[in-house]
């Protein structure tokens, strides 16, 4: 960019043009450009508007209140047919964020397990991680979809002879149904003591880095937390007389009625995303353990730091440092390709709003709608990607 | 995905870039291009469906053949273009076809809002619902707790959703943007119920792996009266479009066929006279921007409406849909057309 001429080196003043002045003639095409820029944007936006005038087509935002009439077959939040065009769109996005979020643990899950399988010295395991990041990476990703879906559909039992399992739980073709828990009364102080040994947990971590960097000492961090985490809510909930009850699923006529269900739609899009996100996740985490050199390793094991710690304190926090950067492009992709729902039926942000434009034929408004959603849900993991690599980046003193 | 997006965004580039290029006579660019764009279905046997050789064949594609077959007397002058229930009306507005002949219900909302004209139905259809016979039902009354496929952006969604509230009963519906995967679901037995237009229903029991476990149910809960649409703004082409329809049910009203109708030119009667255009300085076609011999060519490429309903979805096809209220007027129908004077 031509912004950098304030760094440049002195200017020679001999030439008194104008033309030959290089911060002028910088100014001059980056003004060029701007101007070029905003009429070409006005003038497709002018034809635009003139055109659906023409066409007679209703425009703007308007339609987002209207009543949707058609009812989504899975939904986090309540929506009848009753509800608004603009509350589906809402619907559209939780789930389009449920399966991006729910993917992209588990991706990371699955990335890191096999990526350090492929540097293990067990031949098998080197072997079969390698096999696994070779099929997924090399298949498109529709095609990894279609493979979950239809293997869940072709494999799993009909509706009604749902194939039953352990804790009322069934699976089917219709997805699996478990039981839904019903919190009762007094439940909120079960909620209450899981926050306080959250928030507890967090000081005995603050408190035992302090103790062990005062003197040296280590404090039995993880077991403190369990406890607390664990223990405290479950006490609490005994305390108050166990105030839950279940929504059984039991089998109606068509299918199991109460409980909740996952339907396959969900089942194959996640297990399709993250399976293909975590072999590119794999080699991603690969890169970064090799990229760490090894000397390193070879200097902690000299200073006497046993293997894993070796690992834990010095070579992860290294290889993050490389890891992090492409892992954040993994980690979009896998946002923007569960658009792909839609081939599978699944209501996400991409199907929902394409219901929406036939039925409305708002296209440009629900296009619009889209890229304003998927950029800044990719810009929001950018920046917290971002803020997290900071963190972790190398602190020069 | 990201094609439907392309296409959606390359649609609203189209109008906006457009502006100049696409004038208001759409009669006029067919004829320089040569052919007509048609929008039909990606693939609905009896109603428009390719063969293993990519020939297009159907009751709606048979529509966009006489449509041709006005224009140029030439039927093969056709090029088709796929749409989903999704992707067809885009394509309509932004241009990208002539014309929408892909059963498509005339509703008031695409009357107006989206843009569109219709004036003529070709297929009075309405929406049922198929189930397994195994399922023992026999009403939509006992659907309470069913799940049910359905394809989105239609009618169909919006009707399914109405008659369930109406009767309070439960459903889950399970939404696809393809027939092909709809069908696929159905058959996997994904869903117990499929809904769509009835005469949808026919066509689509044949494909399914047993036809013979599948029953259609007797309620029809909505009209869904389909026709071909065009855009706003130009009454020549839409006139044209129109008329096809009309000359086809007139011919069948004069029982002209694809056999007889050179030797229909000489009948003595004026009415068939004038209207295959055989009458003295008659303008019959040059006021519609045609040849006076518009309806001859028509008639000679598909037949006339009876024609293209046996051949195609009724009793000579394997749909043996009935003529119900698509027989004509004159035989207990509600199929009428004006009169050619």
């Amino acid at each position: 960019m031509a912004i950098g001429v304030t760094n440049a080196p002195e200017r020679s003043k001999s030439s008194g043009s104008i033309i030959n002045d290089p911060q002028a003639r910088g100014i001059f095409y980056q003004a060029v450009t701007v101007i070029l820029l905003a009429v070409l944007i006005y003038w497709i936006a002018d034809n635009t508007i003139e055109n659906l005038k023409r066409a007679n087509i209703a425009s703007g935002y308007g339609f987002l209140n209207s009543r949707a009439g058609f009812d989504v077959g899975q939904s986090l939040i309540s929506f009848t047919s009753d509800s608004t065009y603009g509350r589906a769109l809402v619907v559209g996005f939780v789930n389009t964020l449920l399966v991006a979020v729910t993917g992209i643990i588990t991706a990371t899950v699955i990335g890191f397990i096999v990526g350090i399988g492929r540097l293990s010295h067990n031949w098998i395991i080197a072997k079969l991680s390698l096999a696994y990041v070779e099929v997924f990476r090399n298949i498109p990703p529709l095609l990894v979809i279609f493979f979950w879906y239809s293997g869940v559909l072709a494999i799993l039992p009909q509706a009604r002879e749902a194939l039953a399992l352990p804790f009322n739980m069934y699976v089917s073709n219709r997805g699996l149904a478990f039981p839904r828990p019903i919190p009762g009364e007094g439940s909120l102080y079960t909620l209450l003591a899981l926050l306080i040994a959250v928030a507890a947990t967090f000081f005995v971590a603050r408190y035992a880095r302090q103790k062990q960097m005062a003197t040296g000492q280590r404090f039995p961090v993880l077991w403190t937390a369990l406890g607390l985490i664990i223990g405290l809510p479950l006490l609490t909930f005994l305390a108050t007389g166990a105030p839950l009850t279940f929504d059984v699923p039991v089998a109606g006529k068509f299918n199991l009625t109460g409980g909740s269900v996952v339907g396959p739609e969900f089942m194959s899009l996640f297990l399709a995303l993250s399976f293909y996100t975590a072999a590119f996740i794999a080699e991603i985490v690969r890169a970064g353990i090799r990229g760490v050199s090894k000397g390193q390793s070879e200097a902690a094991h000299a200073l006497g730091i046993r293997p894993r710690l070796t690992t834990r304190l010095v070579i992860v926090p290294q290889a993050m440092r490389i890891i992090i950067p492409p892992l954040t492009s993994q980690y979009l992709n896998l946002t923007k390709n569960s658009s792909l729902a839609v081939a599978v039926g699944y209501a996400d942000l991409v199907a929902v709003g394409g219901t929406i434009l036939n039925q409305t034929g708002q296209s440009i408004e629900v296009v619009s709608i889209w890229i304003i959603v998927y950029l800044s849900l990719s810009l929001a993991t950018s920046l917290f990607m971002n803020w997290y690599n900071a963190r972790m980046a190398l602190v020069e003193r | 995905m990201a094609k439907r997006i392309l296409t959606a965004l390359v649609g609203a580039a189209v109008m906006g870039i457009g502006a100049h290029a696409a004038s208001a006579a759409t009669l006029d660019d067919v004829k320089a291009k040569g052919f007509v764009q048609c929008g039909v279905n990606t693939g609905l046997a009896g109603f428009a469906a390719p063969d293993a050789s990519g020939n297009w064949s159907g009751f709606d594609v048979d529509y966009c053949k006489a449509i041709a077959a006005a224009i140029f007397g030439d039927a093969t002058k056709v090029k088709y273009t796929p749409t989903s229930a999704k992707e067809r009306f885009p394509a309509l507005q932004s241009g990208e076809v002539d014309v929408l002949a892909r059963n498509t219900t005339w509703t008031i909302n695409r009357d107006t809002a989206l843009g569109f004209n219709f004036r003529t139905v070709n297929y009075y259809d309405g929406q049922g619902f198929m189930v397994r016979k195994g399922l023992n039902v026999k009403s939509a009354l006992e659907l309470s707790g069913a799940a049910v496929c359905v394809q989105t952006g239609t009618t169909t969604e919006l009707n399914l959703a109405d008659y369930f509230k109406t009767n309070n009963l439960q459903y889950n519906p399970v939404v696809f943007e393809k027939l092909e995967e709809v069908n696929a679901a159905y058959d996997a037995g994904r869903c117990d119920v499929y809904t769509t237009d009835q005469s949808g229903l026919y066509s689509l029991r044949l494909t399914l792996s047993k036809p013979d476990e599948h029953m259609i149910l007797p309620e029809i809960i909505s009209k869904e009266p389909l026709g071909p649409a065009v855009r706003q703004g130009d009454d020549q082409w839409f006139d044209i479009v129109s008329w096809v329809h009309y000359a086809l049910i007139n011919a069948e009203d004069f029982g002209i066929t694809q056999a007889n109708v050179e030797e229909m030119k000489k009948s003595p009667n004026p009415d068939i006279q004038r209207f295959l255009g055989v009458e003295a300085d008659t303008k019959i076609g040059t006021d519609l921007g045609l040849t006076n011999e518009w309806a001859v060519n028509v008639i000679k490429a598909v037949g006339n409406y009876g024609e293209i309903f046996d051949r195609n979805i009724g009793a000579g096809s394997p749909l043996k849909i009935e003529r119900g209220l698509n027989a004509l007027w004159s035989k207990g129908g509600i199929q009428y057309a004006p009169p050619v004077r």
